[in-house]
Protein backbone atom coordinates (compact mmCIF):
# COMPACT_ATOMS: atom_id res chain seq x y z
CA UNK A 1 0.00 0.00 0.00
CA UNK A 2 0.75 3.49 -0.36
CA UNK A 3 3.07 5.15 2.71
CA UNK A 4 0.26 8.00 2.22
CA UNK A 5 -2.28 5.57 3.38
CA UNK A 6 -0.13 4.20 5.96
CA UNK A 7 0.24 7.34 7.54
CA UNK A 8 -3.52 8.33 6.91
CA UNK A 9 -5.03 5.49 8.05
CA UNK A 10 -2.50 5.62 11.45
CA UNK A 11 -4.22 8.97 12.13
CA UNK A 12 -7.31 7.41 12.39
CA UNK A 13 -9.18 6.14 15.72
CA UNK A 14 -10.49 2.87 15.85
CA UNK A 15 -13.98 2.21 14.90
CA UNK A 16 -14.84 5.93 13.87
CA UNK A 17 -16.79 6.89 11.46
CA UNK A 18 -14.85 7.84 7.94
CA UNK A 19 -15.93 9.15 4.57
CA UNK A 20 -13.52 8.72 2.12
CA UNK A 21 -14.10 11.54 -0.04
CA UNK A 22 -12.86 10.93 -4.19
CA UNK A 23 -11.96 7.16 -2.73
CA UNK A 24 -10.46 6.18 -6.26
CA UNK A 25 -10.45 2.72 -6.89
CA UNK A 26 -10.98 2.06 -2.82
CA UNK A 27 -7.57 1.13 -2.03
CA UNK A 28 -7.25 2.75 1.11
CA UNK A 29 -11.57 2.22 1.73
CA UNK A 30 -10.56 -1.28 1.72
CA UNK A 31 -7.56 -1.23 4.11
CA UNK A 32 -9.03 1.08 6.80
CA UNK A 33 -12.32 -1.53 6.60
CA UNK A 34 -10.25 -4.61 7.18
CA UNK A 35 -8.30 -3.51 9.79
CA UNK A 36 -9.36 -0.01 11.52
CA UNK A 37 -13.45 0.96 11.42
CA UNK A 38 -16.43 -1.17 9.53
CA UNK A 39 -18.02 2.11 9.10
CA UNK A 40 -16.51 3.77 6.22
CA UNK A 41 -17.85 5.23 3.31
CA UNK A 42 -16.95 6.17 -0.20
CA UNK A 43 -17.37 9.30 -2.27
CA UNK A 44 -15.92 8.45 -5.88
CA UNK A 45 -16.72 10.66 -9.47
CA UNK A 46 -15.38 7.79 -11.71
CA UNK A 47 -18.02 5.16 -12.84
CA UNK A 48 -14.94 2.91 -13.46
CA UNK A 49 -13.92 3.18 -9.77
CA UNK A 50 -17.66 2.88 -8.21
CA UNK A 51 -17.87 -0.50 -9.98
CA UNK A 52 -14.39 -1.37 -8.26
CA UNK A 53 -15.47 -0.51 -4.64
CA UNK A 54 -18.19 -1.83 -4.96
CA UNK A 55 -16.22 -5.44 -6.58
CA UNK A 56 -14.16 -4.59 -3.23
CA UNK A 57 -17.49 -4.59 -0.98
CA UNK A 58 -17.52 -1.36 -0.36
CA UNK A 59 -20.24 1.36 0.48
CA UNK A 60 -20.03 3.90 -2.48
CA UNK A 61 -21.71 6.75 -3.81
CA UNK A 62 -21.04 7.71 -7.08
CA UNK A 63 -20.98 11.79 -7.19
CA UNK A 64 -19.30 14.99 -7.10
CA UNK A 65 -17.53 16.75 -4.05
CA UNK A 66 -18.16 19.91 -4.77
CA UNK A 67 -21.65 19.35 -5.76
CA UNK A 68 -22.86 16.22 -2.98
CA UNK A 69 -21.23 17.04 0.04
CA UNK A 70 -24.07 18.93 1.01
CA UNK A 71 -26.25 15.68 1.30
CA UNK A 72 -24.45 14.74 4.94
CA UNK A 73 -25.68 16.56 7.95
CA UNK A 74 -22.86 18.45 9.74
CA UNK A 75 -20.59 16.23 11.95
CA UNK A 76 -21.81 13.55 10.67
CA UNK A 77 -17.96 11.55 10.33
CA UNK A 78 -15.28 11.37 12.50
CA UNK A 79 -12.97 11.20 10.03
CA UNK A 80 -13.48 13.08 6.14
CA UNK A 81 -10.53 12.39 3.83
CA UNK A 82 -9.23 14.44 1.04
CA UNK A 83 -5.74 12.30 -0.82
CA UNK A 84 -4.31 14.89 -3.24
CA UNK A 85 -7.31 16.07 -5.05
CA UNK A 86 -8.26 19.47 -3.07
CA UNK A 87 -5.69 20.90 -5.95
CA UNK A 88 -8.50 19.65 -8.86
CA UNK A 89 -11.29 21.69 -7.35
CA UNK A 90 -12.91 24.33 -9.26
CA UNK A 91 -13.40 25.74 -5.54
CA UNK A 92 -10.89 23.87 -3.08
CA UNK A 93 -11.83 26.56 -0.24
CA UNK A 94 -15.98 25.86 -0.30
CA UNK A 95 -14.57 22.42 -0.62
CA UNK A 96 -12.12 22.45 2.52
CA UNK A 97 -15.28 23.89 4.68
CA UNK A 98 -17.65 21.47 3.39
CA UNK A 99 -14.91 18.46 4.70
CA UNK A 100 -14.73 20.56 7.84
CA UNK A 101 -18.45 21.00 8.27
CA UNK A 102 -19.16 17.42 7.73
CA UNK A 103 -16.27 16.07 9.32
CA UNK A 104 -14.91 16.54 12.87
CA UNK A 105 -11.78 15.95 11.59
CA UNK A 106 -10.52 16.36 8.16
CA UNK A 107 -7.58 14.90 6.19
CA UNK A 108 -6.04 16.24 3.62
CA UNK A 109 -3.02 15.25 1.65
CA UNK A 110 -1.45 17.84 -1.14
CA UNK A 111 0.98 17.19 -3.54
CA UNK A 112 3.86 20.00 -2.63
CA UNK A 113 4.50 21.99 -5.66
CA UNK A 114 7.25 23.58 -3.36
CA UNK A 115 9.27 20.41 -3.77
CA UNK A 116 12.92 21.26 -5.34
CA UNK A 117 12.17 19.14 -8.51
CA UNK A 118 9.21 21.10 -9.49
CA UNK A 119 11.17 24.24 -8.39
CA UNK A 120 14.45 22.81 -10.49
CA UNK A 121 12.58 21.69 -13.57
CA UNK A 122 10.98 25.21 -14.16
CA UNK A 123 13.73 27.42 -12.97
CA UNK A 124 16.07 25.48 -15.57
CA UNK A 125 14.06 24.11 -17.75
CA UNK A 126 11.68 26.77 -17.94
CA UNK A 127 8.95 23.84 -18.63
CA UNK A 128 5.64 22.94 -16.35
CA UNK A 129 6.94 20.64 -14.11
CA UNK A 130 6.40 16.69 -14.66
CA UNK A 131 6.96 14.60 -11.38
CA UNK A 132 5.93 11.29 -9.92
CA UNK A 133 3.44 12.94 -7.56
CA UNK A 134 2.08 15.21 -10.61
CA UNK A 135 2.44 13.27 -13.64
CA UNK A 136 0.31 15.58 -16.16
CA UNK A 137 1.29 17.56 -19.06
CA UNK A 138 0.25 21.37 -18.45
CA UNK A 139 -2.37 20.62 -21.16
CA UNK A 140 -3.87 17.58 -19.92
CA UNK A 141 -3.24 17.84 -15.90
CA UNK A 142 -6.93 17.61 -13.78
CA UNK A 143 -5.27 19.86 -11.26
CA UNK A 144 -6.54 23.62 -11.13
CA UNK A 145 -5.50 24.88 -7.95
CA UNK A 146 -1.58 23.76 -7.65
CA UNK A 147 0.10 25.06 -3.80
CA UNK A 148 2.91 24.40 -1.80
CA UNK A 149 3.00 23.04 1.66
CA UNK A 150 3.64 26.86 2.88
CA UNK A 151 0.60 27.82 0.96
CA UNK A 152 -1.60 25.36 2.43
CA UNK A 153 -0.13 26.42 6.33
CA UNK A 154 -0.70 30.04 5.37
CA UNK A 155 -4.08 29.65 3.98
CA UNK A 156 -5.31 27.44 7.45
CA UNK A 157 -3.53 29.92 9.61
CA UNK A 158 -5.57 32.72 7.26
CA UNK A 159 -8.80 31.11 8.24
CA UNK A 160 -7.57 30.02 11.53
CA UNK A 161 -8.07 26.34 10.78
CA UNK A 162 -6.31 24.18 13.19
CA UNK A 163 -3.55 21.93 11.69
CA UNK A 164 -3.47 19.47 14.61
CA UNK A 165 -1.26 16.94 11.97
CA UNK A 166 1.28 18.27 9.80
CA UNK A 167 3.02 15.15 8.18
CA UNK A 168 5.95 15.58 5.49
CA UNK A 169 6.56 12.47 3.41
CA UNK A 170 9.59 12.50 0.82
CA UNK A 171 9.81 9.16 -1.00
CA UNK A 172 9.79 6.39 1.68
CA UNK A 173 10.60 9.11 4.86
CA UNK A 174 8.08 10.45 6.91
CA UNK A 175 8.96 13.38 9.16
CA UNK A 176 6.56 16.11 10.74
CA UNK A 177 6.09 19.74 9.50
CA UNK A 178 6.44 22.43 12.03
CA UNK A 179 6.78 26.28 12.34
CA UNK A 180 10.81 25.97 12.46
CA UNK A 181 11.41 23.78 9.69
CA UNK A 182 8.41 24.73 7.76
CA UNK A 183 10.56 26.75 5.00
CA UNK A 184 12.81 23.41 4.74
CA UNK A 185 10.00 20.85 4.60
CA UNK A 186 8.52 22.96 1.58
CA UNK A 187 11.46 22.29 -0.20
CA UNK A 188 12.16 18.51 0.65
CA UNK A 189 8.29 16.98 0.74
CA UNK A 190 6.81 15.34 -2.03
CA UNK A 191 3.93 15.54 -0.21
CA UNK A 192 1.74 17.09 2.86
CA UNK A 193 -0.43 15.35 4.85
CA UNK A 194 -2.66 17.40 7.46
CA UNK A 195 -4.99 16.77 9.67
CA UNK A 196 -7.31 19.94 10.30
CA UNK A 197 -10.27 21.10 12.35
CA UNK A 198 -12.07 24.10 12.65
CA UNK B 1 -52.36 -26.55 -22.27
CA UNK B 2 -51.68 -24.25 -19.02
CA UNK B 3 -54.41 -22.28 -16.55
CA UNK B 4 -53.85 -19.75 -14.40
CA UNK B 5 -55.98 -21.18 -11.73
CA UNK B 6 -53.04 -24.47 -11.74
CA UNK B 7 -50.32 -21.71 -10.62
CA UNK B 8 -48.79 -21.86 -7.22
CA UNK B 9 -50.55 -20.01 -4.63
CA UNK B 10 -50.63 -19.04 -1.13
CA UNK B 11 -53.66 -18.27 0.27
CA UNK B 12 -53.71 -15.07 3.07
CA UNK B 13 -56.21 -15.69 5.44
CA UNK B 14 -55.28 -12.80 7.40
CA UNK B 15 -57.00 -9.69 6.97
CA UNK B 16 -55.28 -6.81 5.36
CA UNK B 17 -56.65 -3.63 5.62
CA UNK B 18 -55.99 -1.35 2.51
CA UNK B 19 -55.32 2.20 2.10
CA UNK B 20 -58.59 2.40 0.27
CA UNK B 21 -60.05 1.37 3.93
CA UNK B 22 -61.30 -1.43 2.56
CA UNK B 23 -60.74 -4.91 4.00
CA UNK B 24 -59.42 -8.39 2.55
CA UNK B 25 -59.13 -11.42 3.26
CA UNK B 26 -58.80 -15.30 2.28
CA UNK B 27 -56.92 -14.15 -1.04
CA UNK B 28 -54.54 -15.17 -3.42
CA UNK B 29 -50.78 -14.53 -3.82
CA UNK B 30 -49.32 -16.57 -6.94
CA UNK B 31 -45.67 -17.10 -6.42
CA UNK B 32 -42.77 -19.08 -7.74
CA UNK B 33 -39.55 -19.67 -5.63
CA UNK B 34 -36.17 -20.15 -7.19
CA UNK B 35 -33.20 -22.46 -4.82
CA UNK B 36 -33.49 -23.50 -1.87
CA UNK B 37 -33.63 -22.08 1.76
CA UNK B 38 -31.00 -22.51 3.82
CA UNK B 39 -30.97 -24.09 7.23
CA UNK B 40 -30.71 -21.04 9.07
CA UNK B 41 -33.34 -19.45 6.34
CA UNK B 42 -30.86 -16.37 6.19
CA UNK B 43 -29.71 -16.56 2.06
CA UNK B 44 -33.87 -15.14 1.26
CA UNK B 45 -34.35 -12.51 -1.38
CA UNK B 46 -38.00 -11.37 -2.24
CA UNK B 47 -37.78 -9.48 -6.16
CA UNK B 48 -40.65 -7.11 -6.04
CA UNK B 49 -41.76 -7.13 -10.56
CA UNK B 50 -42.72 -3.95 -12.24
CA UNK B 51 -45.70 -3.06 -14.03
CA UNK B 52 -46.12 -5.97 -16.40
CA UNK B 53 -44.39 -8.45 -14.83
CA UNK B 54 -45.45 -11.17 -12.91
CA UNK B 55 -44.04 -14.33 -10.67
CA UNK B 56 -41.93 -15.40 -13.54
CA UNK B 57 -38.79 -13.80 -13.95
CA UNK B 58 -36.51 -17.22 -14.74
CA UNK B 59 -37.30 -20.03 -16.60
CA UNK B 60 -40.04 -20.14 -19.25
CA UNK B 61 -43.74 -18.72 -18.10
CA UNK B 62 -46.13 -21.61 -18.09
CA UNK B 63 -49.00 -19.18 -19.09
CA UNK B 64 -47.27 -17.03 -22.07
CA UNK B 65 -44.21 -19.76 -23.08
CA UNK B 66 -42.34 -16.76 -22.96
CA UNK B 67 -38.92 -16.60 -21.25
CA UNK B 68 -39.11 -14.90 -17.70
CA UNK B 69 -38.61 -11.20 -17.39
CA UNK B 70 -35.49 -11.17 -15.32
CA UNK B 71 -33.88 -14.41 -17.01
CA UNK B 72 -30.46 -12.41 -17.43
CA UNK B 73 -30.48 -11.02 -13.74
CA UNK B 74 -31.68 -14.09 -12.36
CA UNK B 75 -30.94 -17.94 -12.43
CA UNK B 76 -27.29 -20.23 -11.07
CA UNK B 77 -24.40 -18.63 -11.15
CA UNK B 78 -26.16 -15.11 -12.33
CA UNK B 79 -25.98 -11.75 -10.57
CA UNK B 80 -28.76 -13.07 -8.59
CA UNK B 81 -27.36 -16.56 -8.16
CA UNK B 82 -29.89 -18.86 -7.35
CA UNK B 83 -26.78 -21.30 -6.38
CA UNK B 84 -26.59 -19.16 -3.29
CA UNK B 85 -29.79 -17.90 -2.70
CA UNK B 86 -33.24 -18.68 -2.16
CA UNK B 87 -35.96 -16.08 -4.31
CA UNK B 88 -39.54 -15.22 -4.09
CA UNK B 89 -41.09 -13.85 -6.77
CA UNK B 90 -44.76 -13.10 -6.33
CA UNK B 91 -47.15 -11.31 -8.93
CA UNK B 92 -48.62 -8.16 -6.90
CA UNK B 93 -51.77 -8.04 -5.70
CA UNK B 94 -54.09 -5.99 -8.81
CA UNK B 95 -52.12 -8.45 -10.91
CA UNK B 96 -53.46 -11.10 -13.54
CA UNK B 97 -50.76 -13.62 -12.90
CA UNK B 98 -52.93 -15.68 -10.15
CA UNK B 99 -52.77 -13.36 -7.29
CA UNK B 100 -56.04 -10.98 -5.98
CA UNK B 101 -57.09 -8.76 -8.89
CA UNK B 102 -59.57 -7.50 -10.57
CA UNK B 103 -60.10 -10.71 -13.25
CA UNK B 104 -60.46 -12.65 -9.98
CA UNK B 105 -64.38 -13.93 -8.89
CA UNK B 106 -65.90 -12.18 -6.65
CA UNK B 107 -68.02 -14.87 -4.55
CA UNK B 108 -70.17 -12.99 -3.44
CA UNK B 109 -71.73 -12.15 -7.07
CA UNK B 110 -69.65 -15.06 -8.45
CA UNK B 111 -68.39 -12.55 -11.06
CA UNK B 112 -65.15 -11.15 -12.18
CA UNK B 113 -64.50 -8.25 -9.61
CA UNK B 114 -63.70 -5.88 -12.70
CA UNK B 115 -64.26 -2.87 -12.43
CA UNK B 116 -65.42 -3.22 -8.31
CA UNK B 117 -61.76 -4.21 -7.47
CA UNK B 118 -60.60 -2.15 -5.18
CA UNK B 119 -58.05 0.26 -5.70
CA UNK B 120 -54.55 -0.90 -4.54
CA UNK B 121 -51.73 0.93 -3.44
CA UNK B 122 -47.61 0.02 -3.54
CA UNK B 123 -48.08 -0.56 0.34
CA UNK B 124 -50.97 -2.94 -0.30
CA UNK B 125 -49.05 -4.94 -2.49
CA UNK B 126 -45.75 -5.02 -0.20
CA UNK B 127 -47.87 -5.96 3.04
CA UNK B 128 -50.03 -8.64 1.03
CA UNK B 129 -46.25 -9.87 0.33
CA UNK B 130 -45.10 -9.61 3.46
CA UNK B 131 -47.40 -12.81 4.66
CA UNK B 132 -45.53 -14.95 2.10
CA UNK B 133 -42.74 -14.47 4.86
CA UNK B 134 -44.58 -16.20 7.47
CA UNK B 135 -45.60 -18.70 5.00
CA UNK B 136 -42.05 -19.49 4.45
CA UNK B 137 -41.01 -18.56 8.22
CA UNK B 138 -38.39 -16.75 7.04
CA UNK B 139 -37.63 -14.05 9.56
CA UNK B 140 -35.58 -11.98 8.01
CA UNK B 141 -35.10 -11.58 4.86
CA UNK B 142 -31.43 -11.25 2.84
CA UNK B 143 -32.52 -9.05 -0.06
CA UNK B 144 -34.99 -7.14 -1.28
CA UNK B 145 -34.73 -6.48 -4.89
CA UNK B 146 -36.32 -4.81 -7.60
CA UNK B 147 -36.53 -1.98 -10.87
CA UNK B 148 -39.14 0.46 -11.60
CA UNK B 149 -42.49 -0.03 -9.90
CA UNK B 150 -40.28 -3.20 -8.03
CA UNK B 151 -38.40 -0.62 -6.95
CA UNK B 152 -40.94 1.57 -5.02
CA UNK B 153 -42.43 -1.67 -3.49
CA UNK B 154 -38.23 -2.13 -2.38
CA UNK B 155 -38.77 0.97 -0.60
CA UNK B 156 -42.07 0.86 0.68
CA UNK B 157 -40.90 -2.74 2.35
CA UNK B 158 -38.22 -1.16 3.94
CA UNK B 159 -40.23 1.55 5.14
CA UNK B 160 -42.42 -0.65 6.18
CA UNK B 161 -40.45 -3.83 8.57
CA UNK B 162 -37.35 -1.61 8.92
CA UNK B 163 -35.55 -4.75 10.11
CA UNK B 164 -36.43 -7.31 7.53
CA UNK B 165 -34.26 -6.88 4.89
CA UNK B 166 -30.40 -6.82 5.18
CA UNK B 167 -29.69 -5.62 2.04
CA UNK B 168 -31.89 -3.57 -0.66
CA UNK B 169 -31.64 -2.66 -3.69
CA UNK B 170 -34.19 -0.17 -5.57
CA UNK B 171 -33.33 0.15 -8.99
CA UNK B 172 -34.65 2.61 -11.79
CA UNK B 173 -37.24 3.99 -9.23
CA UNK B 174 -38.27 7.13 -7.55
CA UNK B 175 -39.71 7.63 -4.08
CA UNK B 176 -42.93 9.63 -5.44
CA UNK B 177 -44.37 9.19 -8.82
CA UNK B 178 -43.30 12.58 -11.28
CA UNK B 179 -46.48 14.65 -12.97
CA UNK B 180 -44.83 13.10 -16.35
CA UNK B 181 -45.00 9.59 -15.43
CA UNK B 182 -48.55 10.01 -14.37
CA UNK B 183 -49.62 11.88 -17.00
CA UNK B 184 -47.98 9.12 -19.20
CA UNK B 185 -49.74 6.53 -17.27
CA UNK B 186 -53.51 8.65 -17.79
CA UNK B 187 -52.47 8.28 -21.22
CA UNK B 188 -52.44 4.74 -21.08
CA UNK B 189 -55.48 4.46 -19.21
CA UNK B 190 -57.95 6.72 -21.34
CA UNK B 191 -56.30 4.57 -24.36
CA UNK B 192 -57.87 1.24 -22.52
CA UNK B 193 -61.02 3.12 -21.20
CA UNK B 194 -61.74 4.57 -24.85
CA UNK B 195 -62.15 1.37 -26.08
CA UNK B 196 -65.86 0.41 -26.65
CA UNK B 197 -64.92 -3.13 -25.54
CA UNK B 198 -64.04 -2.25 -22.20
CA UNK B 199 -67.31 -1.67 -21.41
CA UNK B 200 -66.78 -0.08 -18.09
CA UNK B 201 -64.84 -2.45 -16.92
CA UNK B 202 -67.36 -5.35 -17.42
CA UNK B 203 -65.54 -7.24 -20.39
CA UNK B 204 -65.08 -10.25 -19.21
CA UNK B 205 -68.85 -10.86 -18.14
CA UNK B 206 -70.01 -9.83 -21.88
CA UNK B 207 -67.27 -11.66 -23.19
CA UNK B 208 -65.67 -8.74 -24.74
CA UNK B 209 -61.91 -7.51 -24.16
CA UNK B 210 -59.88 -4.19 -25.14
CA UNK B 211 -57.43 -5.47 -26.71
CA UNK B 212 -57.36 -2.46 -28.86
CA UNK B 213 -56.83 -0.19 -26.21
CA UNK B 214 -54.93 -1.95 -24.16
CA UNK B 215 -52.48 -2.57 -27.52
CA UNK B 216 -52.22 1.43 -27.77
CA UNK B 217 -51.48 1.61 -23.98
CA UNK B 218 -48.78 -1.00 -24.17
CA UNK B 219 -47.29 0.81 -27.32
CA UNK B 220 -47.17 4.45 -25.60
CA UNK B 221 -45.85 2.92 -22.09
CA UNK B 222 -43.24 0.82 -24.73
CA UNK B 223 -41.58 4.28 -26.05
CA UNK B 224 -40.89 5.00 -22.58
CA UNK B 225 -38.77 2.41 -21.33
CA UNK B 226 -36.96 2.83 -24.68
CA UNK B 227 -34.28 5.66 -24.96
CA UNK B 228 -34.26 8.50 -28.27
CA UNK B 229 -30.79 7.32 -29.04
CA UNK B 230 -31.45 3.56 -28.51
CA UNK B 231 -34.58 3.75 -30.88
CA UNK B 232 -32.26 5.61 -33.36
CA UNK B 233 -29.92 3.37 -33.51
CA UNK B 234 -32.16 -0.10 -33.49
CA UNK B 235 -34.36 1.49 -35.85
CA UNK B 236 -33.34 4.87 -37.48
CA UNK B 237 -35.73 5.44 -40.44
CA UNK B 238 -35.80 2.11 -41.81
CA UNK B 239 -38.35 1.02 -43.78
CA UNK B 240 -40.37 -2.27 -42.90
CA UNK B 241 -40.38 -4.75 -45.39
CA UNK B 242 -40.85 -2.45 -48.29
CA UNK B 243 -38.32 -0.10 -50.83
CA UNK B 244 -40.35 2.91 -50.73
CA UNK B 245 -43.33 4.88 -48.64
CA UNK B 246 -46.44 3.85 -49.61
CA UNK B 247 -48.47 7.25 -49.06
CA UNK B 248 -50.60 5.23 -46.79
CA UNK B 249 -50.92 4.63 -42.73
CA UNK B 250 -49.74 0.80 -42.64
CA UNK B 251 -46.60 0.30 -40.34
CA UNK B 252 -44.32 1.77 -43.83
CA UNK B 253 -41.27 2.43 -40.46
CA UNK B 254 -39.96 -0.45 -38.72
CA UNK B 255 -40.43 1.37 -35.56
CA UNK B 256 -44.28 0.84 -36.06
CA UNK B 257 -44.09 -1.90 -37.03
CA UNK B 258 -42.40 -3.70 -33.73
CA UNK B 259 -44.67 -1.20 -31.34
CA UNK B 260 -47.72 -2.94 -33.47
CA UNK B 261 -45.82 -6.36 -32.57
CA UNK B 262 -45.40 -5.41 -29.23
CA UNK B 263 -48.72 -3.88 -28.31
CA UNK B 264 -50.41 -7.09 -30.01
CA UNK B 265 -48.94 -9.33 -27.49
CA UNK B 266 -49.25 -7.44 -24.65
CA UNK B 267 -53.27 -8.28 -25.01
CA UNK B 268 -52.63 -11.62 -24.77
CA UNK B 269 -50.82 -12.19 -21.69
CA UNK B 270 -52.12 -8.94 -20.00
CA UNK B 271 -56.12 -7.79 -18.44
CA UNK B 272 -56.79 -4.48 -19.27
CA UNK B 273 -58.48 -3.52 -15.40
CA UNK B 274 -54.94 -4.96 -14.04
CA UNK B 275 -53.32 -2.45 -16.11
CA UNK B 276 -55.80 0.27 -14.86
CA UNK B 277 -55.37 -0.93 -11.06
CA UNK B 278 -51.37 -0.70 -11.19
CA UNK B 279 -50.73 2.03 -13.07
CA UNK B 280 -53.25 3.82 -10.79
CA UNK B 281 -50.83 2.11 -7.83
CA UNK B 282 -47.83 3.50 -8.89
CA UNK B 283 -49.07 6.98 -9.29
CA UNK B 284 -50.73 7.31 -6.05
CA UNK B 285 -47.03 5.88 -4.43
CA UNK B 286 -45.30 9.08 -2.54
CA UNK B 287 -43.54 7.87 0.38
CA UNK B 288 -42.02 11.63 1.03
CA UNK B 289 -45.63 12.78 1.66
CA UNK B 290 -46.42 9.93 3.71
CA UNK B 291 -43.79 10.55 5.77
CA UNK B 292 -44.79 14.45 5.76
CA UNK B 293 -42.17 15.78 3.31
CA UNK B 294 -39.70 13.88 4.62
CA UNK B 295 -38.14 11.26 2.81
CA UNK B 296 -35.56 10.20 5.78
CA UNK B 297 -37.97 9.94 8.10
CA UNK B 298 -39.05 7.01 6.06
CA UNK B 299 -36.28 5.03 6.99
CA UNK B 300 -35.56 6.33 10.25
CA UNK B 301 -33.68 3.88 12.74
CA UNK B 302 -33.58 1.17 9.71
CA UNK B 303 -30.09 -0.86 9.36
CA UNK B 304 -30.77 -1.94 6.08
CA UNK B 305 -27.38 -2.00 3.26
CA UNK B 306 -29.33 0.02 0.46
CA UNK B 307 -27.76 -0.19 -2.86
CA UNK B 308 -29.21 2.33 -5.25
CA UNK B 309 -28.27 1.80 -9.04
CA UNK B 310 -30.34 4.19 -11.73
CA UNK B 311 -29.06 4.71 -15.52
CA UNK B 312 -28.07 7.44 -17.95
CA UNK B 313 -30.52 7.42 -20.66
CA UNK B 314 -33.69 6.25 -18.38
CA UNK B 315 -35.63 9.58 -18.80
CA UNK B 316 -38.42 7.64 -17.21
CA UNK B 317 -36.78 7.12 -13.64
CA UNK B 318 -33.60 9.28 -14.13
CA UNK B 319 -30.82 9.83 -11.86
CA UNK B 320 -31.78 12.63 -10.37
CA UNK B 321 -35.10 10.92 -8.90
CA UNK B 322 -32.87 8.34 -7.71
CA UNK B 323 -30.51 10.37 -6.23
CA UNK B 324 -33.09 11.83 -4.06
CA UNK B 325 -33.66 8.82 -2.34
CA UNK B 326 -29.48 8.80 -1.74
CA UNK B 327 -29.70 11.75 -0.26
CA UNK B 328 -32.89 11.46 1.89
CA UNK B 329 -30.58 8.36 3.62
CA UNK B 330 -27.52 9.84 3.53
CA UNK B 331 -29.15 12.95 5.49
CA UNK B 332 -30.06 10.25 8.60
CA UNK B 333 -26.38 8.21 8.07
CA UNK B 334 -27.91 4.80 6.61
CA UNK B 335 -25.49 2.91 4.52
CA UNK B 336 -25.99 3.47 1.67
CA UNK B 337 -23.97 2.99 -2.06
CA UNK B 338 -25.27 4.59 -5.30
CA UNK B 339 -23.82 4.07 -8.81
CA UNK B 340 -25.37 5.49 -12.12
CA UNK B 341 -25.19 3.12 -15.14
CA UNK B 342 -24.03 4.17 -18.42
CA UNK B 343 -26.75 2.44 -21.29
CA UNK B 344 -28.34 3.26 -23.93
CA UNK B 345 -31.13 1.39 -23.55
CA UNK B 346 -33.05 3.13 -21.35
CA UNK B 347 -35.11 2.64 -18.30
CA UNK B 348 -35.43 -0.98 -19.41
CA UNK B 349 -31.72 -0.99 -18.85
CA UNK B 350 -32.34 -3.07 -15.49
CA UNK B 351 -34.07 -6.08 -17.91
CA UNK B 352 -31.19 -6.26 -20.25
CA UNK B 353 -28.20 -7.07 -20.77
CA UNK B 354 -26.16 -4.38 -19.72
CA UNK B 355 -22.71 -6.12 -18.22
CA UNK B 356 -22.09 -3.04 -15.42
CA UNK B 357 -25.34 -3.44 -14.02
CA UNK B 358 -25.75 -7.11 -13.69
CA UNK B 359 -21.44 -7.24 -12.21
CA UNK B 360 -22.67 -4.48 -10.06
CA UNK B 361 -25.73 -6.09 -8.47
CA UNK B 362 -23.89 -9.81 -8.32
CA UNK B 363 -20.72 -8.31 -6.71
CA UNK B 364 -22.97 -5.87 -3.84
CA UNK B 365 -24.88 -9.05 -3.34
CA UNK B 366 -22.12 -11.92 -2.63
CA UNK B 367 -19.94 -9.18 -1.05
CA UNK B 368 -22.87 -8.19 1.38
CA UNK B 369 -24.15 -11.49 2.39
CA UNK B 370 -20.22 -12.59 2.78
CA UNK B 371 -19.82 -9.62 4.94
CA UNK B 372 -22.98 -10.37 7.23
CA UNK B 373 -23.45 -14.00 7.37
CA UNK B 374 -20.17 -16.08 6.42
CA UNK B 375 -17.91 -13.89 8.19
CA UNK B 376 -19.48 -14.39 11.74
CA UNK B 377 -18.75 -18.25 11.21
Amino acid sequence: MKQEFKIISSLINKNSKILDVGCGNGELMKYILENISKNIRGLEISKKNVQECIEKGLTVIEGNAELDLGQFPDKSFNYVILSQTLQAFLNPEKVLYELLRVGKKAIVTIPNFGHWKVRVDLLFKGTMPVTENLPNEWYNTPNLHMCTIKDFVTFCNQRELKLTKSISLSGKKVSYIKKSNLSYKNLTSELGIFEIEK
Amino acid sequence: MNNIDNLKKYIVKDKLKLDCGKEISNFPIAYETFGELNEDKNNGILIFHALTGDQFPYGINPITNKEGWWNYALGPNKAIDTNKFFVISANVIGGCMGSFGPSSINPSTNKHYGSNFPVITINDMVNAQNFLLDHFKIKKLFAVIGGSMGGMQVLQFVSNFPNKADVAIPIACTASHSAQNIALNELGRQAIMADKEWDKGKYLENGKSPSKGLAVARMAAHITYLSKKGLQEKFGRKLQERDALKFGFDADFQIESYLRYQGSVFVDRFDANSYLYITRAMDYFDLTKQFNGNLSDAFKGCKTKFFIISFTSDWLYPTSENREIVIALNAIGADVGFIEITSDKGHDSFLLDVPDFLNSVKNFLNNSYKNIHEARV
